[in-house]
């Protein structure tokens, strides 16, 4: 094999990638190739549908979003459902990010039993599956400790993300440059203050991704409440199958409702970072 | 000097970093109004030692008595002894989320519980001491490394505090810098506040030092005036390292 002749490239640009490269490479031509792909993939499982004998009825989807009838603008049972999953995710994601902060603080103490507590905590959250620690909230402490179905999933979804979160916020507290506590406890600041006053607000710089990826997979993973009947989204979906056996079209639509939030989300967060720290 | 009251008194202070002996032994006093500026090679615990006299480190044995008060670790005085002894650090730890004025307040209406008013008050106070006060609302990424240890030292001043320790507050800056910081290091000096000074700057330490104190390998090997210290040090190690940095 011929070694290359390198010595002609010294000191100039770096070679061009193939022209072919370069082509399929550029934007026009990925959105084409990814279009192509959806089509495909699409028409496919359209034409499979009907070849199984299934009978689409689109039209009849868009009554579940919304409608409008003599009073005005009405949400349908799937944008209840919505706005259901919405308020169980956000209670909960404060839940959690409340139980992540003081997992992280008290492994950050110092403190051996402090240490001890939080790790113990984050071993058991992170070796049980979710749907096994929604039973156990549900069935086991539920009756115990008296509440409902509503709380345990709120409970059980807060408990689960808080672990990760922790991580989050001790990765966030260890970013920030210990001369920072240094500085801050030489005029006499004492630790809360600290955290308050001077950690915290500087980690958020570093949270704010991971947080947000965070709270994208609660609204994710609140969908698994549906098993025991709370209403939210997915259960909905469940609900209108039943009554009308269009399980393509619902689940097509469930599936965009939940990427359309998700979305809507990731893309706020980006913004709001952005103007973040632009501001500093 | 004798006359004055001693306001921190170190005896057989003893720093272990877990086999490291990092402080041997130390006796040291700092009389009220002091100037001490303290020398030595590096890892030779001169660090170490300030920063026991603010509570970021804490001694093994031995006993350290700041303003009449007996600290160790599970004394609960020291941060109320943090508001009498301010620090300004080798890389500033200005708090960069925060601007040069808010950096001023937030120890004044924290801890000293100033209102906003009478903080800000005290914050522009500081600041024009330190020759700045054009640049109160800018955030300290925004300013020369020489500006940012004059805020720091603004920041320390800020909590009224009556010790200032400085651990090489030019180290870290370009030359044409280090003159404003030791500047206004200086008016600091001569307004009577008590100061303990590690850094090589031998012409900050004749101009100002009543003090001077040579460490090497955890020891003060020499505590002497100025004048005794620069024309015939006691020790060879010190006439060694003195040779070493005045020959630059
Ligand atoms: N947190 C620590 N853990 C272990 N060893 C340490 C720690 N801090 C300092 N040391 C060691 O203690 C010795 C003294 O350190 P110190 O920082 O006080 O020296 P210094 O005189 O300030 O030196 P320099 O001029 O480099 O700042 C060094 O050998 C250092 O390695
Ligand atoms: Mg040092």
């Amino acid at each position: 094999m011929d070694a290359p002749d390198l010595t002609g490239l010294k000191g100039q640009p770096l070679p061009q990638r193939p022209a072919f490269q370069r082509f399929l490479g550029s934007t026009a031509v990925s959105v084409a190739i990814y279009t192509a792909v959806m089509v495909v993939i699409v028409y496919s499982s359209y034409v499979g549908a009907k070849n199984m004998g299934y009978n689409w009825q689109w039209n009849r989807v868009p009554q579940f979003l919304y409608s409008f009838t003599d009073d005005g603008f009405q949400l349908g049972e799937i944008g209840y459902g919505l706005l259901a999953t919405i308020q169980l995710s956000a209670t909960a994601f404060a839940l959690a990010v409340v139980l992540g902060l003081l997992v992280a603080l008290l492994r950050l103490s110092g403190l051996v039993m402090g240490t001890a507590v939080s790790i113990g905590f984050l071993e058991f959250v992170r070796n049980i599956p979710l749907l096994v620690l929604l039973y156990l909230f549900y069935y086991v402490l539920g009756p115990i400790f008296g509440y409902d179905r509503y709380w345990a999933s709120i409970l059980t979804l807060a408990v689960f993300h808080s672990a990760l979160i922790s991580e989050i916020f001790r990765a966030g507290i260890n970013a920030v440059d210990k001369g920072q506590w240094e500085a801050a406890k030489s005029i006499g600041m004492r630790s809360e203050q600290i955290y308050r006053y001077i950690i915290l607000p500087q980690s958020i710089r570093f949270m704010l991704p991971p947080m947000t990826g965070e709270a994208v997979h609660l609204i994710k993973s609140s969908a698994i409440v549906s098993v025991i009947a709370v209403a939210e989204l997915t259960t909905v979906g469940r609900n209108i199958i039943s009554d009308t056996f269009m399980s393509f079209e619902i689940w097509f639509t469930v599936a965009i409702v939940y990427m359309a939030v998700t979305l809507i989300l990731s893309v706020g967060v980006t913004y709001l970072e952005h103007r973040y720290t632009v501001d500093q | 000097m004798s006359d004055a009251k001693p306001i921190i008194e170190a005896t057989h202070l003893d720093k272990f970093y877990g086999d490291f002996h990092a402080l041997k032994d130390i006796d040291l006093t700092v009389h009220q109004g002091e100037k001490m500026v303290i020398c030595g090679p590096s890892g030779s615990g001169k660090s170490t030692l300030i920063r026991c006299f603010n509570g970021l480190e804490w001694h093994n044995s031995g006993t350290l008595v700041i303003d009449g008060i007996e600290v160790h670790e599970q004394s609960k005085q020291m941060r109320g002894l943090r508001q009498e002894v301010g620090m300004v650090f080798q890389q500033f730890n200005l708090f960069p989320h925060l601007t040069v004025l808010e950096n001023l307040m937030i120890g004044p209406m924290k801890v000293r519980r100033l209102t906003r008013g009478q903080a800000e008050e005290t914050a522009r106070k500081y600041l024009d001491r330190v020759h700045i006060p054009e640049q109160a609302d800018k955030y300290p990424a925004a300013l020369s490394g020489g500006q940012q240890q004059r805020v720091a030292i603004a920041r320390s001043l800020c909590m009224e505090t009556r010790i200032m320790l400085f651990d090489e507050p030019t180290s870290a800056l370009d030359p044409e810098m280090i003159n404003e910081v030791l500047d206004v290091m200086v008016e600091l000096a001569h307004s009577g506040m008590t100061m303990v000074v590690v850094t090589h700057e031998m012409g900050f330490a004749r101009k100002v030092a009543d003090t001077m104190v040579f460490m090497e390998q955890g020891e003060i090997v020499e505590v002497s005036s100025p004048d005794r210290f620069f024309t015939s040090p006691s020790s060879e190690r010190c006439r060694l390292f003195l040779n070493q940095i005045l020959e630059y």
